[in-house]
């Protein structure tokens, strides 16, 4: 679960972690009213979660209330390669001596917590891991025993951070690694991590991701995401605990278990056609559930046909089936089916389509075969 | 031969008084796998259809001498009955939970590792994985055995459903399998593609062996390394999601793309690289694989 900015810094304030106060506003008056409290010159940005929103026109420097209001009034509503902007967060502007750059990350391969520090910061830092590996120190931590104050300070030494701020960039990854722990957090990164001509280091920006595993622990964060950014469909699918991501073709997808259906996805794809979304209902899908993912499906006005390919373990495909024929009665769809059965009470699961002759629904016997048949479906129209 | 479980395991199942607990365990047990027990904190002393229920995985240990768990506990409490499990001696742990925190599976991990430096050794295949079978002898967690037959074909596996996939389509061949394992698609897994191969390459039973990969991380890529390093055995491996976007989460917690590395064209050229034979789809992956062991 990736946070806004603003929700990134509110969660390192809480663990004392230095940012420029600032609000989180919605309309043009209320970041007048919060510079006002704040006092100019104020930053404006975008709270949208993809980069490159600086270069977008997403973040601006306000003197003052006339300047203030020219660029709420332009940014609010705007378009960021595709991410509407409906929150601006007001900050008081940072006078900046130097960005750093710093984060703690989950590294998978190492199986332990990676610190990584900069004093290449406020720039692209793949950039900076590529052409100047030796600049980005890379240190990974027992997740057993943590990061200690003896470590950060080493970090920011080998960094080569400035003599008189080595402390305060050590007590930021301290407190850095304390946001990664103790929010249960993927990603905790800073880009710039900036010393200001008074010496002090501050966070001038917010990259988190939450783990959404371990939200029971966190009630208090539940609440966070870009929601109101979100596909519709994939919102409701969410809400109703289905794993849906939209895509952009024609082909409407389902199939049970993540791996099965990107696999599906594949298949099709090299068959010649283009997926329209991922839908995994998921192990031990009954009736009811199917029928909810087939009004999923079909939420998405894009889809010309809908491949179902389930290969049942726990779930048992005469459920599958019955969902399925289900769903039919009630949604009369218009587009045609193609549904591959296999395993767990497959033959039961056939004879029942069969028997209900459901109108535009074709049984294909294998994944291959049915990827075909959905793209010649698609193709053609009502097939 | 196989690996990880035979006709010698003593399996103890943590959650056996729990619906899904019970029925699969129950399957399991249907299927000729030795069950010897259960845990369930606070119902010791009560059995499931005869099996005997523990308090604790020392109490189990005692008791009926479990050699592999499985662990089908809900995500909050998976990782301290995985630990639990391991400090009890038992030597394989198989976790199925789904939605274990990332940072507890980081901590289970690391412990484990410790302990293993310190010459106590158990081993964790998942969490978030569908158990392993090794068919003709046991059956632990939820894969459907009769999709399955006996034979020389060694799966290890990220997702469950697509093994079945890839396993029924050479068991429609003809040909068997020595074992499953499905090692789960989460991002800290306890035991990794190069552990299972490992094992496999030194099992008399096995031939040939399918890798059964996804977009995400890089365990395709270091798997990729040890077979050329290690492995004399024929590899075939599948990996799902070339048409997954970038930045976009398929379920599996393990299935994120973010940037180049990681993407399906990359596993599939790094496992190409080293002379494993990449099927584009199951059926190739199985065709690929009946055409070395004819």
């Amino acid at each position: 679960m990736d946070l806004l900015e603003y929700q990134g810094k509110q969660l390192f304030a809480r663990h004392g972690l230095r940012v420029s106060s600032g609000h989180a506003v919605t309309t043009v008056e209320d970041a007048v009213s919060a510079a006002e409290e704040i006092g100019y010159p104020v930053v404006v940005k975008a709270q949208v979660l993809i980069g490159g929103r600086g270069k977008a026109g997403g973040v601006k420097l306000a003197a003052g209330e006339s300047e203030l209001r020219e660029h709420a009034t332009n940014i609010l509503g705007m378009d960021i390669h595709g991410h509407t902007v409906r929150t601006l967060w007001i900050e008081h502007a940072s006078d900046i001596a130097s960005e750093y750059y710093a984060s703690v990350l989950l590294d998978r391969s190492a199986k332990k917590p990676l610190v990584m520090f900069s004093v290449e910061g406020g720039v692209d830092i793949e950039e900076v891991a590529e052409k100047t590996p030796e600049k980005l120190i890379r240190h990974h931590v027992d997740p057993l025993a943590g990061l200690s104050r003896a470590e950060a300070v080493k970090i920011a030494t080998d960094g080569k951070a400035d003599a008189d701020v080595i402390d305060g960039v050590a007590d930021a990854l301290v407190a850095l690694y304390e946001v990664w722990l103790e929010e249960d957090a993927t990603l905790a990164e800073i880009n710039p991590l900036i010393v200001t001509p008074e010496r002090e280091v501050k966070a001038l920006d917010s990259k988190v991701s939450l783990d959404g595993n371990a939200l029971f622990r966190h009630p208090e964060n539940q609440g966070l995401s870009d929601s109101e950014n979100e596909d519709p469909i994939e919102r409701r699918a969410k809400e109703e605990g289905v794993q849906y991501v939209k895509l952009d073709g024609d082909i409407g997808i389902l199939g049970n278990g993540a791996g099965l259906v990107m696999s599906t996805l594949d298949v099709v794809a090299q068959a010649g056609g283009r997926p329209a979304n991922f839908l995994d209902a998921g192990g031990g899908s009954n009736a009811e559930k199917i029928k909810q993912a087939v009004d999923l499906l079909l939420a998405n006005d894009a889809v010309k046909a809908v491949l179902f390919n389930i290969f049942g373990g726990i779930t048992r495909c005469d459920e599958v089936a019955t969902g399925l024929i289900a769903a039919f009665e009630d949604i009369k769809p218009s587009v045609p089916f193609v549904v591959r059965l296999d395993g767990t009470n497959d033959v039961e699961g056939r004879r029942l389509l069969q028997e209900a002759a459901l109108p535009n629904v074709h049984a294909a016997k294998t994944m291959n075969e049915a990827a075909e048949m959905v793209v010649a479906l698609a193709a053609g129209g009502q097939g | 031969m196989s690996v990880l479980i035979d006709e010698n395991t003593r399996l103890a199942v943590a959650g056996i008084t729990g619906r899904e607990g019970s029925f699969h365990t129950l399957n399991n047990q249907r299927y000729g796998t030795n069950v010897v027990g259960g845990v369930t904190p606070g119902k010791g002393g009560q059995d499931v259809e005869g099996i005997p229920v523990f308090n604790s995985w020392a109490e189990a240990a005692e008791s009926v001498q479990p050699n592999t768990a499985m662990i089908f506990v809900p995500p909050r409490f998976a990782a301290d009955s995985i630990l639990e499990a391991a400090t009890a001696g038992v030597e394989l742990v198989i976790a199925i939970t789904e939605g274990i925190p990332a940072h507890d599976e980081l901590r289970v991990y690391n412990t484990l590792e410790r302990e293993r430096a310190g010459g106590h050794c158990t081993r964790l295949i998942g969490p978030n994985c569908p158990g392993i079978l090794s068919p003709g002898k046991a059956n632990v967690g939820i894969i459907p055995a009769s999709f399955f037959k006996e034979g020389n074909v060694g799966v290890v596996s990220r997702s469950g459903t697509l093994t079945y996939q890839i396993g029924n389509e050479i068991a429609q061949a003809g040909f068997g399998c020595s074992s499953i394992v499905g090692i789960g698609g989460d991002p800290v897994p306890g035991s990794s593609f190069v552990d299972v191969i490992e094992l496999f390459e030194n099992d008399e039973q096995t031939e040939l062996i399918v890798l059964s990969g996804e977009i995400g991380g890089s365990a395709e890529e270091e798997a990729a390394e040890y077979i050329a390093a290690h492995v004399r055995k024929p590899v075939v491996a599948y990996i799902a999601g070339f048409t997954a976007p970038a930045g976009k989460q398929m379920g599996h917690a393990g299935a994120i793309v973010s940037g180049s590395a990681g993407t399906a064209a990359a596993k599939a050229q790094a496992l190409e690289a080293k002379g494993v034979r990449v099927g584009r789809t199951p059926t190739e992956v199985a065709e690929i694989a009946v055409t070395q062991l004819r």
